[in-house]
């Protein structure tokens, strides 16, 4: 249990997606306009990523990793299909945007029409990629703790885009100079929001 | 008589720089000076107005006169720090203790201004506006949450950043999101952290360093947690001889500052005491749990040590980077004193990270706005909607 929490907090707060790692910079930067639609986006991330996680974590362990065929026969134990995992992780991504997408359509037209072509450009968002090829690196113990890490990823870059929109919305007001104003302001705004925080990086758990 | 002299100087002079005349380049500068001295004659010529002499010089300026007593005893206590640590503070007068502070501090404060406002005036003329007077409060702030020995021109390259990127960026003074006083620091603490943490910097030794006695130690109480080792005394560290930044050791002159500016006002009192709650609560769960010498410290000496009551007086309560609802104040004052702690004891990188507890939650002071201001918005909608 002890484990789990540690997992997610880290995932959350000291290896945040956005401000640690500079993933899925793209939609970070082009939907954070707005508090609401960023909301959308970024509980659309926390739902994929937490379901492509475990996915790929199952597909990592039983199929594709070093000696993980064992299960269909000792025949099988030496087959190493490792090199298939990139095209089968952004499979499962794919199609589990896919299904995001079918199901903001269907639930809240407003916010899809907000979000545009974002929504399914996020099988292209390096932060889920980056989510299952770190989840493949950190070796977890079970699909539980695959499941928290996505979950946590999911929402550290929830948390960094909602900030991003909520200053944004309100630099809108303030007397930026011309040449800053729209992305030139949202880069500094991003560097000075990593700064902040780094007063994780270090945290040992 | 002399302020009569004075504003017949100004207003003889008034003319040079009105448009046409010979200086009227420099028309912001000639303002900036006069009204700094006098209340401006100038009237709004539409729209509603509240007509009240706290402007916002008269802000600025009492928040400086609350940070008067936290500079003068950091002056002190640089001296204190020194002819203790060479171990002549029996042969030494009050006046020379001080004396040495004063000359080691005032010349970080003449960097600071002066870098400061060069930058000030020179956006002001660019953009053909008036002075900003925000940089009065940040330009004090900025020497106090440095370590002495910290080099000027590195006093200079920080202020230069938090004013053009953290401030001027985003359109100047009241616009900023983050704390200028606090990006300067943490952009000094992670170029150059050589020189904003250990066991060298808090203690100017100048010339007499090799004179230094014996069991001496530079390092903050904090720092020397971080090692195990618990060795201050309580009311050292609240009356505020301690090793440290130049005006965040003495609690007492602090709060001194804190009176002040609750009473005019100014500061936010929600803030201050949320975050001060937020910090007894995280010292005290931590207490419960604890497993090294760092948490073992009691839960209400960290309110004394290190940097946090400089930052929840301070820093938290600047009313530009601070959330700026009511039940706003609450949330973000509390979570600052939430991840100070746990930053400053669960973090060993960080044993003085009252500052990037304060960032973080500049950062998300606007989205919790958001939220509360929303919150407000459906409650008010609900009661209309069950009316009709």
């Amino acid at each position: 249990m002890e484990n789990i929490i540690n997992i997610f907090i880290k995932s959350i707060f000291i290896e945040n997606m956005v401000f640690a790692y500079f993933l899925g910079m793209c939609s970070y930067l082009a939907v954070s306009k707005s508090v609401k639609t960023a909301t959308g986006l970024g509980l659309a991330v926390i739902f994929v990523l937490g379901i492509t996680v475990p996915v790929n974590y199952l597909l990592e362990n039983f199929i594709l990793k070093e000696g993980a065929l064992s299960w269909l026969g000792s025949q099988f134990a030496e087959v190493d299909l490792s090199f298939l995992s990139f095209i089968m992780f952004i499979a499962v991504i794919a199609s589990m945007v896919q299904l995001v997408e079918m199901i903001v359509e269907k639930f809240a037209p407003a916010l899809y029409a907000s979000l545009g072509i974002f929504l399914p450009l996020i099988a292209v968002n390096c932060a889920i990629l980056g989510g299952s090829l770190f989840m493949q690196q950190k070796d977890f113990l079970n699909i539980g703790e695959a499941t928290t890490y996505g979950i946590g990823s999911g929402v550290g870059w929830f948390l960094a885009i909602v900030g991003i929109a909520a200053i944004r919305e309100k630099v809108q007001y303030s007397n930026v100079p011309a040449p800053l104003r729209g992305l030139g302001m949202a880069f500094i705004i991003t560097g000075l929001m990593g700064m902040a925080f780094m007063g994780f990086s270090g945290i040992k758990l | 008589m002399i302020g009569q002299g004075f504003k017949n100087f100004f207003d003889k002079q008034r003319p040079k720089f009105e448009k046409g005349g010979k200086l009227h380049t420099f028309h912001s500068v000639f303002e900036g000076f006069e009204t700094f001295l006098y209340v401006s004659d100038a009237t709004t010529k539409k729209g509603s107005h509240v007509r009240d002499y706290i402007d916002l010089k008269r802000t600025m300026i009492f928040v400086v006169l609350a940070l008067v007593p936290t500079m003068l005893f950091g002056m002190y206590n640089i001296g204190y720090q020194h002819f203790a640590a060479i171990g002549a503070l029996a042969e030494t007068t009050f006046m020379q203790v001080f004396i040495y502070g004063f000359l080691r501090v005032l010349p970080v404060i003449i960097v600071s201004y002066g870098v400061g406002l060069g930058i000030e005036f020179a956006f002001a003329q660019i953009k053909g506006h008036e002075i900003h007077e925000g940089f009065l409060v940040s330009g004090l702030l900025i020497p106090l949450v440095l370590p002495i020995d910290t080099p000027l021109w590195m006093t200079a390259i920080a202020v230069a950043f938090s004013v053009i990127i953290a401030k001027e960026a985003f359109g100047g003074t009241g616009m900023n999101i983050w704390n200028p006083a606090l990006i300067a620091r943490a952009f000094l603490f992670f170029a150059y952290p050589s020189h904003m943490s250990g066991d060298s910097v808090w203690i100017r030794l100048g010339t007499d360093a090799d004179k230094v006695v014996d069991g001496f130690s530079g390092a903050t109480p904090l720092g020397l947690a971080l090692n195990g080792i618990l060795d201050y005394n309580i009311w050292d560290a609240f009356w505020g001889f301690i090793p440290g930044s130049i005006g965040e050791t003495s609690s007492f002159a602090i709060l001194l500052g804190a009176a002040f500016l609750i009473i005019t006002g100014i500061g936010s009192w929600k803030i201050m005491l949320s975050t001060v709650l937020g910090a007894l609560f995280t010292g005290a769960l931590i207490n419960v749990f604890a497993v090294n010498p760092f948490m073992e410290i009691p839960f209400w000496h960290h309110l004394f040590l290190g940097g946090f009551m400089f930052g929840a007086v301070f820093m938290t309560t600047d009313p530009v980077s601070a959330s700026q609802t009511a039940k706003g104040k609450w949330i973000y004052g509390f979570l600052i004193g939430v991840l100070a702690i746990v930053i400053r004891v669960l973090n060993p990188a960080f044993p003085e990270g009252v500052m990037l507890a304060i960032l973080l939650m500049n950062t998300f002071a606007p989205l919790i706005d958001h939220y509360v201001v929303q919150g407000n918005v459906r409650r008010r909608l609900k009661r209309v909607s069950v009316k009709v």
